[in-house]
């Protein structure tokens, strides 16, 4: 086992800049995600005809599908359409594709928890539908949301390492290229770069259980 | 749409098709059994057990599968550890899902009244009699929907043999990609992955409605 | 209320980054590869691959693409837009390639891309710049000499490269195993999973010489003559590439990147495409 190939300088810079990648991607990706699968998860829980079916249907066959094929067909399906993306942008629209319609069964859930009770009492006092959406159900709704939301955020992080499958210059790619010259550093390199994303994965999970604590007051 | 790909590669999607139900279903019961354990590992009164089982879990859910499963197929080999691809497959599939069984376990458990365990234990029966008799019946309504998602995402994850030419669905889906055109391609695998995971997640959807009906009786 | 305006300032700050997103990205891909596209955008956009050692990779030590390959592109690039610095290299894979020059991402393809009547029918291929043969690269104590030694032993190959085509004729016997890169099949080889690496020798060159514990058996069993790939249709570059390699075989150029990289002599003569008819 050789842990001096990994901690050279050039090579710990070549990392950090996979990392850099990976934080990239994943950041856009769960902007993305996030309205995207919000809008989604609302168009579900008001089962407005036509739109709600709309919804159910991109959800439901979304996330019952692998994230590898999503990546595919972001990747080699898209450029067949004559979609032309660069990779980074390819990664980030496969990304949003799938974690949205996660997220938006998380926002329904979550909206569906709130009492049916309060939207007829919001409605009896005179609230249109959307008042009582917007100001009544989703800022209680949205609250419970945030635990499992930030648990499918960490498995997006993870998942960026899948696009090593199309060779996009992420952390896990960039490994593979040093641990290739030197196969002793294999371990060491898979050990190193599992840390880099232990610690970015386990720092959002501390901040997302400080701001649950903090919202439940 | 042009399917002709089946003519050329349909018994390698028959082989992936049966290779991913194969590691699906072994990979599934190891994680059970696996993430049961480590789930009374975390709420044990014996200190190392307990830190053994979060260390377990925090680690596996928040680094990337990829990882873990190049690091036992590429990185143990140079340890005198050589596993066949199907065992690095179930195996590696098995430990990440356990890391989020243990916790669905674990909060099954610990929602059932702390009184009981200490009531059972009173009239006689030992630690793991109690668990098994008492405490996990009960928590089981609890754990079964979080756990149906889990064997869900298990399918979807199964999809990663490919990346270590694992001759599953995907592995299939790629080898054809180079002669056809990609869109049927990734249009039929997605029917073969919904074809295991829509069932999946029926059962999950009767059980819990089915449950929450005899809950609020 | 609080919460919603919290909501909605966050989603501002969101539509402002996707418009930002959108645009910084939009600028990436080439519009159209004819000479005069190429020379008013004022770089070339080469598609090499980033993980063959000697032909086109990624130097993790300054980040810099190298390859007999990328030198070639730079020297065209002086040719054709007077400045060897004038060429973008973007990563492409046996797997990626095609796919990335129909769509208009790169010009053409410099990837070790083997001349085959089959693949004539989807690019249009420059004279050939370097003949290479499919081998075998195993470990210094392996048993295997040669490709009759292979029958029920695992070989791995990459995706999508015609060395996978040519071991299920040649060696139908032999075990298959297609990785997503040349890279992982070599930690294939050098993990143990497998026997054996089957590819161009020339890949396997740069393999064996980052890693001496291995060698090369088995001689060429088939004939890779590799041209540079452009557009169907593009044959206004692909004359001027014809051109580019003649200049440089004729000055000497080409003879000192081949031993700058290969460290041997080349041929008498550059091969031409007859060799296709002999396979």
């Amino acid at each position: 086992m050789d842990f001096q190939a990994v901690f050279t300088k050039p090579h710990l810079l070549f990392l950090l800049d996979g990392l850099l990648v990976t934080l990239e991607v994943a950041f856009l990706a769960i902007v993305f995600s996030f309205v995207f699968g919000t809008i989604l998860g609302i168009l579900r829980y008001t089962k407005i005809p036509v739109l709600s079916h709309l919804a159910i249907l991109y959800i439901e066959t979304i996330r019952n599908i692998p994230f590898l094929l999503v990546i595919f067909f972001g990747y080699f399906g898209l450029k067949q359409l004559d979609i032309d993306l660069p990779i980074t942008t390819s990664v980030i629209v496969s990304m949003t594709i799938f974690t949205s319609s996660l997220i938006a069964e998380i926002v329904r859930s979550g909206l569906n928890s709130v009492d049916r009770g309060q939207t007829e009492a919001a409605r009896a006092q005179g609230l249109s539908y959307i008042q009582t959406l917007w100001h009544v159900i989703m800022p209680q709704g949205f609250k419970r949301t945030i635990p499992p939301m930030v648990s499918q955020f960490v498995s997006l992080i993870k998942d960026t390492s899948l696009a090593v499958a199309i060779s996009l210059p992420e952390l896990t790619h960039n490994a593979q290229i040093i641990y290739n010259k030197n196969f002793n550093a294999t371990i060491p390199l898979l050990l190193t770069i599992a840390v880099m994303y232990f610690i970015v994965n386990y720092s959002l999970s501390i901040v997302s259980r400080k701001l649950e604590k903090k919202l439940s007051y | 749409m042009d399917f002709s790909f089946l003519d050329v590669y349909k018994d390698s999607f028959i082989h992936g098709f049966v290779t991913t139900i194969e590691v699906s279903v072994v990979a599934l019961i190891l994680s059970l059994i696996l993430g049961v354990i480590i789930a009374i590992f975390r709420i044990s009164r014996v200190k190392p057990l307990e830190w053994f089982g979060t260390a377990y879990v925090e680690f596996f859910r928040n680094t990337p599968l990829v990882i873990q499963i190049f690091f036992f197929y590429f990185g143990l080999p140079s340890l005198g550890i050589d596993l066949s691809k199907f065992m690095v497959a179930s195996l590696g599939l098995a430990i990440y899902t356990s890391s989020f069984i243990a916790e669905a376990v674990r909060a099954g458990i610990q929602s059932v009244n702390k009184g009981q365990m200490e009531a059972a234990r009173s009239s006689g029966l030992n630690y793991i009699q109690t668990m098994w008799h008492v405490i996990l019946p009960q928590a089981f309504k609890i754990i079964v929907p979080p756990l149906g998602n889990q064997f869900i995402n298990l399918v979807k994850n199964s999809s990663i043999l490919a990346l270590i030419a694992g001759g599953d669905i995907m592995y299939a889906a790629d080898e054809a990609a180079v002669d056809y055109d990609v869109i049927p391609i990734y249009i039929f695998v997605a029917g073969l992955y919904l074809l295991l995971t829509i069932p999946l997640s029926l059962a999950v959807n009767f059980i819990e409605r089915r449950w929450a009906k005899q809950g609020s009786r | 209320m609080r919460f919603n305006k919290w909501v909605v300032s966050l989603l501002l700050i969101m539509m402002v980054m996707v418009i930002t997103a959108c645009t910084s990205n939009s600028e990436n891909s080439t519009d159209g590869s004819s000479i005069e596209n190429i020379k008013k955008r004022g770089k070339l956009v080469a598609g090499v691959k980033f993980d063959t050692y000697l032909f086109g990779y990624k130097d993790p030590a300054d980040q810099q693409i190298k390859g007999f390959e990328v030198d070639l592109m730079k020297a065209f690039a002086k040719k054709l837009l007077g400045d060897e610095n004038k060429v973008e290299f973007k990563e492409v894979t046996s797997k990626t390639r095609i796919k990335l020059l129909d769509a208009g991402d790169i010009d053409l393809i410099a990837a070790t891309m083997t001349v085959s009547e089959e693949r004539k029918k989807q690019v249009d291929f420059s004279n050939i710049y370097f003949l290479a043969g499919q081998s075998l690269l195993v470990k210094n104590d392996s048993t295997i000499q040669s490709i009759k030694d292979l029958k029920g032993r695992k070989v791995s190959t990459s995706k999508g490269s015609t060395s996978a085509k040519n071991m299920k004729k040649m060696a139908p016997e032999a075990i298959l195993e297609e990785y997503e890169n040349y890279a992982d099949s070599l930690t294939a080889l050098k993990s143990g999973k497998v026997e054996a690496v089957t590819t161009d020798d020339s890949i396997l060159m740069g393999m064996q010489q980052q890693n001496p514990d291995l060698k090369l058996v088995g001689g060429q069993f088939t004939k890779e003559p590799y041209g540079i790939a452009v557009k169907k249709g593009n044959s206004e570059l692909q004359k001027e590439l014809n051109a580019f390699i003649k200049e440089i075989w004729d000055n000497g150029q080409y003879a000192t990147l081949y031993k700058k990289w290969f460290k041997k002599e080349p041929a008498k003569e550059l091969p031409t495409d007859s060799v296709l008819q002999t396979n």
